[in-house]
């Protein structure tokens, strides 16, 4: 039989959470890396015991952490203790932590700060990492300040793909209220050479040659909250998703709307229907229904909790538009928890499984696709990410 | 041998369980004993100073004698007392947070 493994990153260290394909009895293991801000741990498509993880803090700044044993132990894939940190020409060996922007790629040193004026970038943390489809050696991390790295030897290296900041919109790129952070990667399973990312608050961009130039994918997205609603960049996306087996059919949360292209991201379409409120920040699909899509909606902007005080995942079968609430085994009432961006997932077992973690440090499951959920854990730290692995 | 006390999170990096001891060679300065302590520990790197420019990450201090050294050159002599092993550099996280 099948089992899964959830990867739980919260403000205060990290959990894996395991189960067989009932996903009725679970195991819990944790704290890792206790005390650190765990934003994001991914394991990788070709070996699944194979984890990586980013660890940030806003004293010691960002650690990557790698498991190759499903998250038994850990190591910073860097240089070992007592070994040579550089090579003999002197060269610095790997130092997993580095991400150092590109300063020779133009015109990358400024975008747009809250006051408008120019700001230089930063790095400040990892907030998204994505291993590759094909190699388990290769991954790619979402950062704040914007940019995407990747890496080719397992995470010890790490080189921006400066064509992205470097394409000429990036001055007028800008920081959300949780800072201008790379959140979202998704490969293209049928092609190599296609990515698409989102950043907050700039908007979604895809490149279709492995990273070397990119373009904004904005058109039909509106925003009352920037001068030019239809403006090519600027947008505050929160999250994308995708049915692998449907590369191209993208579905995205923004800060308010859901929205839907049918064409890789070229034109998108609004899909909020009858939901409560189109504001939030998840958004998943179905494992094997790719019209099938989740979302979790958020009062509003000012205030980042569920509506009504109930906590409330809505389901749409006809890809978007009409949706159903889905309640059962979800508190439905007093219940003012919000859902990050990165903290839902899906499992790919027959009856696919639904995962989301709140702020209030539940994590809920539900093993019918959405029909009833059950708390696999209940009083975690603040849960900034979840992922899960469907494991043989 | 200089002796080096760093915050818990650091020892869980560096996988030590107290203070560590480090061969400096003279003079025995900031980048000198920091230096050293990245050499032997590279997990360390990036997590007290930035990769590049070394200056010392915002939320950290620089203890030793009982005087803060945070905002000394980072090449201006340690105290005597350093140099010789009689008191550890400290390694301060700055109480902030939750």
């Amino acid at each position: 039989m099948s089992n899964v493994r959830v990867l739980v990153g919260t403000r205060k260290g990290a959990f894996i959470l395991s189960a067989d394909g009932k996903r009725e009895k679970w195991d819990v293991s944790g704290p890792h890396f206790a005390g650190w801000e765990m934003y994001h741990l991914k394991g990788s498509a070709v070996d699944p015991n194979r984890i990586y993880a980013s660890q940030t803090s806003g004293w010691f700044g960002q650690i990557i952490q790698r498991s190759d044993d499903g998250g038994k132990t850990w190591h910073q894939p860097g240089t070992p203790p007592g070994e040579p940190t550089t090579t003999p020409d002197g060269t610095p060996k790997g130092e997993s932590n580095k991400f150092a922007y590109d300063a020779a790629a133009k015109p990358l040193t400024t975008h747009q700060w809250y006051d408008g004026t120019q700001h230089p970038w930063e790095f400040k943390r990892v907030w998204h990492l994505e291993p590759s489809l094909t190699d388990g050696d290769t991954v790619y991390a979402g950062v704040e300040d914007a940019a995407i790295f990747r890496s080719t030897d397992g995470g010890q290296n790490w080189k921006e793909l400066s064509g992205l900041r470097g394409h000429g919109t990036g001055p007028n790129w800008q920081p959300g209220a949780g800072g201008m952070c790379l959140h979202t990667i998704i490969l293209d399973p049928s092609n190599p050479k296609r990515i698409w990312i989102a950043i907050s608050a700039a908007g979604a961009f895809r490149t279709d040659d492995g990273g070397e130039t990119w373009k904004p994918i904005n058109r039909g997205l509106k925003s009352q909250y920037i001068p030019d609603p239809n403006a090519e960049v600027g947008h505050c996306v929160h999250h994308v998703a995708m049915n692998p087996s449907r590369p191209g059919v993208l579905f995205m949360q923004k800060h308010w709307d859901v929205m839907r292209s049918d064409d890789a991201g070229d034109n998108w379409r609004e899909v909020s229907g009858n939901l409560p409120t189109d504001f939030g920040f998840v958004i998943d699909v179905h494992a094997h229904e790719p019209e099938t899509i989740y979302v979790l909606p958020i009062k509003s902007d000012s205030e980042h909790f569920v509506h009504e005080g109930k906590l409330r995942v809505f389901r749409s079968k006809t890809g978007g538009n009409e949706w159903e609430a889905l309640t059962k085994g979800l508190p439905q009432k007093d219940c003012y928890v919000n859902v990050l961006r990165d903290a839902m997932a899906v499992d790919t077992l027959e009856k696919c499984g639904v995962y989301f973690g709140t702020t209030g440090g539940q994590v809920y499951c539900s093993n019918d696709a959405g029909d009833s959920w059950n708390a696999i854990v209940r009083d975690l730290p603040a849960v900034l990410s979840v992922e899960v692995q469907t494991l043989a | 041998m200089i002796r080096v006390a760093l915050p818990f999170h650091l020892r869980n990096l560096a996988h030590v369980d107290s203070e560590v001891t480090l061969e400096v060679a003279a003079p025995i300065t900031q980048r000198a004993v920091l230096d050293a302590l990245e050499s032997c520990y590279p997990m360390l790197r990036g997590a007290i100073r930035d990769h590049d420019t070394k200056q010392r990450r915002p939320f950290l201090r620089f203890f030793a004698c009982e005087e803060d050294l945070s905002h000394e050159s980072p090449d201006a002599p340690l105290p005597a007392d350093v140099a010789s092993g009689r008191e550890p550099f400290m390694v301060i996280g700055a109480i902030a947070g939750g």
